[in-house]
């Protein structure tokens, strides 16, 4: 059983080394051009986003549609240091210093918000993102206001990135593997059994919001960083709402499934440039068609695992055999 | 000192009084029964105890080894850490979730890592997972469970439900065991066998309980005191046969005698 355990964790590991080398080898070759880069850089960010979402809504069970304002903090944190200083170590300082005062921002949110319940927790989320977003609109002195902040320098590259997404995404599966996380899972399930059974439901529905809040910093920070140009704007309600719809699209409670959204998003946003007039028409078709045969989304609440492929493939040997 | 001492517990919600001066006292290892009429006040008693509400007056102390604890106005998952748990009328399984999960999700409490050690997966993750995971098993094993313990919560047949939400409060390590309505929609067979699981899982883990039940054949079998409950009101307290003959209790369940109009 332990071997078993220990020759999974090598594949793994080999899998992500070996992605990680194939596109490190595909831009060095520039198969995968600017453009394709900036894709790839927005599917990373979303990855983040979506899992960090999943964590709170998903996995613990609280409606949340501030995630963008999160993300806003992160963005300008970052943003505001590596102006002032840039050097990679600021920017590594900017991007850590984001998602802890985007978690601090999530702990004050949180203690008074989470004790409302679905759509009212979805309203106070909402206008929490909006208070933010406003907040930096009228921090004209620091934020530039309405204008954004311009040429920021760039320091994100395809290594950095897939560090901060495998780490992120690393961070909330290891937290959802354990007693902590459980407790979390269980508050979604039921908030009155889990309370009768020990759990301070109130303390670990806030951590799962500033653990949220977190990696929602850190995947701002990266936007500011590879993009030059950030504004309140970008982070309003509409960000949100894109996020959340990676979210249920992948399936709730379902970590892989939020990683097949956000890929499948940004490829079906890829292709469509072509049909630039009704691009948007036919993203919100597919959407519409994806829900109506999936309501569950992508994947439900499974994972996709090598236990998965084992399956299919002991499946498709027996196939084999029976012909 | 009795392991759990209530005294003048009152709750009421606006104008209705749902609980009104109760008084119980529990000895450390008994067995004692709450009944009453539907309506009478019992599962809000359960509630008071366990912290789902706030008492209106009264006070609730937990002896655990000769430490005292005030157990009213806490929140629920102090009272659990207190060494009390429960089960539901209506049973509160985490019905997506497995089996296993359920009652490990139960362990929660007496878990000795760090967020740290559960972001990083450090040794001490590992090892007390497999502590976690161990006992989890042994539970299981008890209540003939183990063979399902990958099957989700909400597809087992109810009197499974039921002994799952025994292992679950089982699973907090309690001193104190609130059963409320244990044998509810059970059929005699399941009822009987029940009755030993609870003689039994009582002695094996040290417990004190205090149950609710309709089925008076459970009720007048195991419990050594019962105490039972009017509008809210102890009307009466005594061993099953004192009960049985109470004219009190008759009449609550009954009716008054109208005498020769």
């Amino acid at each position: 059983m332990k071997g078993m355990l220990k020759t999974q964790f090598i594949w793994k590991l080999l899998l992500v080394v070996l992605a990680y080398g194939i596109i490190q080898l595909l831009i060095l070759v520039n198969i995968i051009n600017d453009y394709l880069q900036a894709t790839l850089t927005t599917i990373c960010i979303n990855i983040i986003l979506a899992v960090s979402l999943n964590l709170i809504t998903g996995f613990t069970g609280q409606f949340s549609l501030g995630h963008a304002g999160f993300m806003s903090i992160g963005a300008y944190t970052c943003a505001l240091i590596i102006l002032k200083n840039p050097t990679i170590p600021s920017f590594l300082l900017g991007t850590l210093l984001g998602a802890l005062v985007a978690a601090l921002v999530g702990f004050l949110v949180g203690l008074p918000t989470l004790r409302l319940k679905g759509d009212y927790l979805a309203i106070a989320t909402l206008g929490m993102a909006e208070i933010i977003r406003i907040m930096f609109i009228n921090m004209d002195t620091i934020t530039n206001g309405p204008r954004g902040l311009s040429g920021i320098p760039r320091f994100v590259n395809w290594t950095w990135l897939f560090v901060f997404t495998v780490g992120s995404v690393l961070l909330i599966r290891n937290f959802l593997k354990s007693s902590h996380g459980r407790a979390c899972i269980a508050i979604r399930e039921d908030e009155i059994a889990a309370e009768t059974m020990g759990i301070n439901t109130t303390k670990y529905k806030v951590l799962a919001f500033m653990i949220g809040a977190f990696c929602a910093g850190i995947a701002g920070a990266l936007y500011a960083s590879y993009f030059y140009f950030i504004k309140p704007d970008i982070f309003g309600f509409l960000k949100s709402v894109d996020i959340l719809v990676m979210v249920v699209l992948g399936g709730m409670g379902s970590i892989s499934g939020s990683i097949l959204a956000a890929i499948l998003l940004a490829a079906i946003s890829t292709l469509l440039q072509s049909f630039s007039e009704i691009r948007m028409i036919l993203y919100a078709l597919i959407l519409i068609v994806i829900m109506i045969f999936r309501p569950q989304g992508l994947l439900g609440s499974k994972e996709i695992s090598l236990a998965m492929f084992n399956r299919l493939g002991k499946f498709f040997a027996f196939e084999k055999g029976a012909k | 000192m009795p392991l759990l001492k209530v005294q003048k517990l009152t709750k009421s919600f606006g104008g209705l009084t749902a609980v009104l001066n109760v008084v119980m006292e529990l000895k450390q290892g008994e067995l004692v029964g709450l009944i009453g009429p539907n309506g009478a006040g019992k599962t809000t008693v359960f509630n008071l105890l366990t912290g789902v509400y706030v008492p209106t007056s009264g006070s609730i102390v937990l002896d655990k080894d000769g430490v005292q604890k005030e157990l009213q106005g806490l929140k629920p998952h102090s009272i659990c850490k207190a060494g009390v748990a429960r089960t539901f009328q209506n049973i509160r399984l985490f019905k997506d979730l497995t089996v296993f999960d359920n009652v490990r999700i139960a362990m929660h409490k007496n878990v000795r890592y760090g967020l740290l050690s559960s972001f990083l997966h450090l040794p001490s993750y590992h090892r007390e997972e497999k502590r976690i995971n161990e006992t989890t098993m042994e539970l299981l094993k008890i209540f003939k469970l183990d063979g399902k313990k990958d099957e989700y919560a909400k597809n087992l047949p109810y009197g499974e439900q039921r002994h799952l939400e025994i292992a679950r409060a089982l699973a907090t390590n309690p001193s104190l065991l609130l059963l409320d309505e244990p044998a509810a929609g059970m059929n005699p067979a399941e009822t009987a066998q029940l009755t030993e699981l609870i003689k039994w899982i009582r002695k094996k883990f040290n417990l004190t309980i205090l149950l609710i039940e309709h089925d008076m054949s459970l009720v007048m079998k195991i419990c050594e005191r019962i105490y039972v409950l009017d509008y809210g009101i102890l009307i009466a307290e005594g061993t099953p046969d004192e009960i049985r003959s109470n004219k009190r209790v008759i009449e609550a369940y009954l009716g008054e005698d109208v005498g020769d109009v």
